[in-house]
């Protein structure tokens, strides 16, 4: 497989700019000619369906949940960096991207990075123009505040409610162009199969979960903007219904799968309480701007958090990173987390919890302004933990929220099968090893406003495309195997639910192949997998059937596909000997802790090309060279 | 704790449906309802029954996908809390609890507690929008906006179109969801150009939706898990009496209100 990154060249400053110009343009009068996929509808899918919408191709735009609003975008809590230099505060488009490429641990594409950080500034424009509700100062401008990873102020936000906010805004604009006939909207539709026809992508067949049937739908190009794979660890803060099965069955269609192993563990989550549980609830990262972090400094220190003296707290995050205290980047703050609760000085019933604590920004500012700020997460963590954080430290644990890897892009966003485009979480593109805070909801609408629409026309116009219809051979083959699948697992007829394979699944996962990896669990792991997998096939009890909505079935296949990718994650981390970002290998750190990369080795995009469900995948590299932000050890002491 | 449950049951919308009892035997009081729920699923899978269809999907009170009646409110006891949000520790040992699905003749039931909320979408593109190509955007300090119009509109914003304010209103209407975002773009400088169409538009489509009209009582806002005001139907109100006249003054005589939207959704 060849990897042509198709990364321009120059001065990175006009790079993106001289990529615009060289582009081949779709005449306005032969745009309505092309039928165009979208297979999400989040922050990458909704806008990119919306802007090509306004743009006058004819889309097609489809999402799992009830309604395009609901795509996990929507859950986003904390911000959207943009190097406006409102605060006047040494920010630039610059900044911003030495700020991302550093906090990527040295594992992104420079000229990527770069692209994202002019776009920035676009972003909050375009969203300030769609009635977001930012939060505001009283003179009338916009706020915002400071993140993870960063010294400047330059994160926007509406309250705890980011990404709703944008999400809707995206989704507004695409009803906009489904009232105008320019977009089709498929809802309860999921995703199963890729269609690739003389090499190129040429549509998809999905599942209608209302009714059960399997249908082909033809296009001239196909976007997965599908999100990321968190919950192949069963709890993460993902959505129930997140899940890797467009991206996966791209793979295994010859779409290359980059750095799968880099998953990102946020360090402020509401920790596990029992068995039963269903999902990780995440408390914004925003909350280290004014809780303090702190376990007691003695193991097994049972007293309550009132009746531990201030000098016998340990605030180890301010301690060991002076200069970013609280606001160290979330692989610090999660890896540091895990480090005191190893050492048995973790709070909380499980011992697996550090405290949040605003005692003194309550003190210091108030509790009414702790409210403004906050109020909706602390509503929140008393709903689910039954305790008061204006009376009680929070209590927080790491938990999985971000996937860095995904499909392969070249700087178009095109994956190695032509025509077909990945956006947003679902591609690998722009966070390296590690994503900085409030970059996500940046990077989904820089890749859906501004990037997509115009490489996909770049596509369009050079490539020649004949005509295809959903009767295809192709799609009816691919249609055959999609109901084979089905049938096959509602015949097994097993003893064991698909949660408890899921549940299981995540629990290995997490154990081998989570904050911190060493080459001895990852082997054993991959045998696990491999073991757990082949028992899946005999002995999973999926009930009824599938001509009507069918939820067991729905996760069935999604577990399936889990199953497959999370051997392909730990082949990967276990080949990569070094530790970069959010990828930690035990093996190789610094002598106090810190994760140490080996450049000479391993700057490399690793990106995978299937080769059988029961074969080892075969391993391409793209190289990575830094050529404005010098690689050096990240340090944010 | 144990609990009895009593679920609605229907296979699809051409099915009559059913009351049928469950036994929750063993409640954790720190779990959600709807991972009390999963447990039961789970039961019901490993004896070959047909497990309870209902959505959710990001379980932590954004999204919007939960919610069905629980002892006939909609999203159950807590105020301003969905029902994925909702925990057993508010529930006590022995409680009987009957669980229903949304139940308005715009939201036609799927399967069990699922319903098809369509109609939502269909109001939010008949106006609820600012139209605004991607690229058009002047520099966002650009627009001003007055700290207290922001909070407005956020507090109206917040609205996850979860559907609980139809399912509470006797007249099953969906002004509470439809002044939410009339309000959220009606009170924004960048909502102006289009104030006046956007409100007989998304009207238009609500009443051709075949949600109810508005009668002021309120339930909705008891029930809402975001806590949406009333006002913003007022505003509704007001803004709608505004367009009308306005509309006669430019057309003369009778102009047609918008014509429900078809096609474009399959």
């Amino acid at each position: 497989m060849e990897l042509n990154s198709k990364v321009p060249s120059g001065p990175i400053e006009n790079a993106w700019d001289k990529d615009k110009f060289e582009m081949k343009l779709v005449n306005p009068a032969n745009k309505r000619k092309y039928n165009i996929i979208v297979v999400g509808s989040g922050l990458a899918g909704g806008a990119t369906a919306a802007s090509l919408g306004e743009l006058g191709y004819n889309v097609q735009c489809f999402c799992f949940q009830d309604s395009a609003r609901r795509a996990h975008s929507i859950a986003a809590q904390g911000g959207i960096n943009a190097a406006k230099n409102y605060q006047n505060d040494g920010d630039s488009v610059f900044r911003l991207f030495y700020d991302t490429v550093k906090g990527g641990d040295f594992r992104s594409r420079e000229r990527n990075v770069y692209r994202l950080a002019q776009l920035s500034v676009n972003i909050i424009d375009q969203c300030v123009a769609q009635g977001v509700p930012f939060a505001r100062e009283y003179g009338g401008t916009l706020s915002n505040r400071s993140f993870g990873g960063a010294q400047v102020s330059r994160t926007f936000y509406a309250r705890g409610q980011t990404g709703q906010q944008l999400l809707l805004g995206a989704y507004q604009g695409l009803e906009r162009q489904v009232a105008a006939g320019q977009v089709t909207m498929y809802p309860r539709s999921e995703m199963l199969s890729l269609v690739v026809i003389d090499g190129k992508a040429r549509g998809i067949v999905t599942r209608n979960l209302v009714t059960g049937e399997i249908e082909s739908h033809a296009a001239d190009a196909v976007v997965l903007g599908t999100g990321g794979y968190g919950n192949v660890y069963y709890l993460s803060t993902n959505a129930r219904g997140s899940n890797c099965t467009a991206i996966w069955r791209a793979y295994k269609h010859g779409a290359a799968f980059a750095n799968p192993c880099f998953t990102q563990i946020h360090p402020t989550c509401i920790p596990v309480s029992g068995e039963y549980q269903s999902k990780l609830t995440l408390m914004s990262e925003s909350l280290r701007n004014d809780g303090r972090i702190w376990v007691p400094k003695t193991a097994r220190d049972k007293r309550p958090p009132n009746k531990i003296p201030e000098q016998e707290r340990d605030y180890y995050l301010e301690r060991r990173y002076p200069s970013f205290g609280n606001l160290v980047p979330r692989d610090v703050a999660s890896r540091n987390a895990k480090a005191v609760c190893d050492e048995e000085r973790g709070v909380g019933e499980t011992g697996l919890g550090v405290y949040l604590d605003f005692t003194d920004a309550m003190e210091r500012l108030g509790v009414s302004v702790i409210r403004e700020r906050y109020g909706n997460l602390f509503d929140m963590y008393e709903r689910i933990t039954g305790e008061d954080p204006y009376q009680v430290p929070m209590r927080i644990y790491p938990a999985i929220h971000y996937t860095m890897g995904g499909l392969w892009v070249d700087y178009e966003l095109m994956s190695t099968i032509p025509g077909l485009f990945v956006i947003g979480e679902a591609n690998f593109s722009d966070h390296g090893a590690n994503r900085l805070g409030a970059s996500a909801l940046m990077q989904g609408l820089a890749d859906g406003y501004f990037i997509l629409p115009y490489t996909i026309g770049n596509y369009l116009a050079g490539t020649k495309l004949n005509k295809v219809q959903p009767d295809h051979a192709d799609f009816k083959r691919e249609e055959t195997a999609v109901a084979e699948m089905t049938q096959r697992l509602l015949s097994i007829k097993g003893k064991r639910t698909v949660a408890s394979f899921h549940r299981e699944l995540g629990k290995l996962m997490w154990d081998y192949c989570g904050m911190s990896r060493n080459a001895k669990g990852l082997e054993f792991a991959i045998g696990k997998v491999r073991e757990l997998r082949q028992e899946y096939w005999h002995n999973v009890d999926v009930v009824g059937s599938d001509k009507e909505m069918n939820q067991a079935l729905e996760h069935a296949g999604r577990v399936a596909d889990f199953l497959e990718l999370a051997e392909l994650m730990c082949i990967d981390a276990l080949h990569r000997n070094e530790s970069c970002g959010g990828h930690f290998r035990e093996e190789y750190q610094t002598p106090d802790g810190e994760a140490l990369r080996d450049d000479e080795h391993y700057a490399y995009v690793a990106a995978w090309e299937f080769a059988g469900v029961d074969n080892p995948p075969v391993l391409n590299k793209e190289p990575l060279e830094f050529e404005y932000v010098h690689p050096s050890q990240r340090s944010y002491k | 704790m144990r609990l009895t449950l009593h679920i609605w049951r229907q296979k699809s919308a051409s099915d009559p449906g059913r009351m049928v009892q469950y036994d929750a035997p063993d409640v954790n009081p720190d779990m959600s309802f709807l991972e009390m729920l999963d447990v039961v699923n789970e039961a019901l899978t490993l004896k070959g029954d047909d497990p309870i269809a209902f959505d959710s999907d990001c379980r932590e009170g954004i999204c919007g996908t939960c919610g069905f009646m629980i002892n006939g409110v909609a999203h159950g006891p807590r105020r301003g809390t969905t029902v994925c949000q909702l925990h057993m520790r508010k529930f006590k040992d022995g409680d009987v609890l009957y669980l229903e699905p949304w139940r308005a003749r715009a939201f036609p039931i799927i399967k069990d507690l699922t319903v098809d909320r369509g109609a939502f979408d269909r109001i939010i593109a008949a106006g609820g929008y600012i139209s605004v190509p991607a690229g058009s955007a002047p520099d966002g300090n650009v627009i001003l906006v007055p700290k207290e119009n922001a909070e407005i509109a956020m507090d109206a914003a917040a609205c996850i179109g979860c559907g609980a304010c139809v399912a509470a209103c006797p007249n099953a209407s969906a002004s509470l969801f439809t002044g939410a975002k009339i309000t959220h773009l009606g009170v924004l400088p960048q909502g102006q150009p289009e104030r006046r169409e956007r409100v007989i538009r998304m009207v238009a489509q609500a009443n051709a939706e075949g949600f109810g009209y508005c009668t002021n009582i309120g339930e909705c806002e008891a029930v809402c898990p975001k806590e949406i005001r009333l006002e913003v139907i007022a505003r509704t109100n007001r803004d709608f009496i505004a367009a009308s006249w306005a509309r006669r003054e430019r057309f003369r005589n009778d102009a047609p209100i918008s014509e429900p939207l078809a096609g474009g959704r399959r």
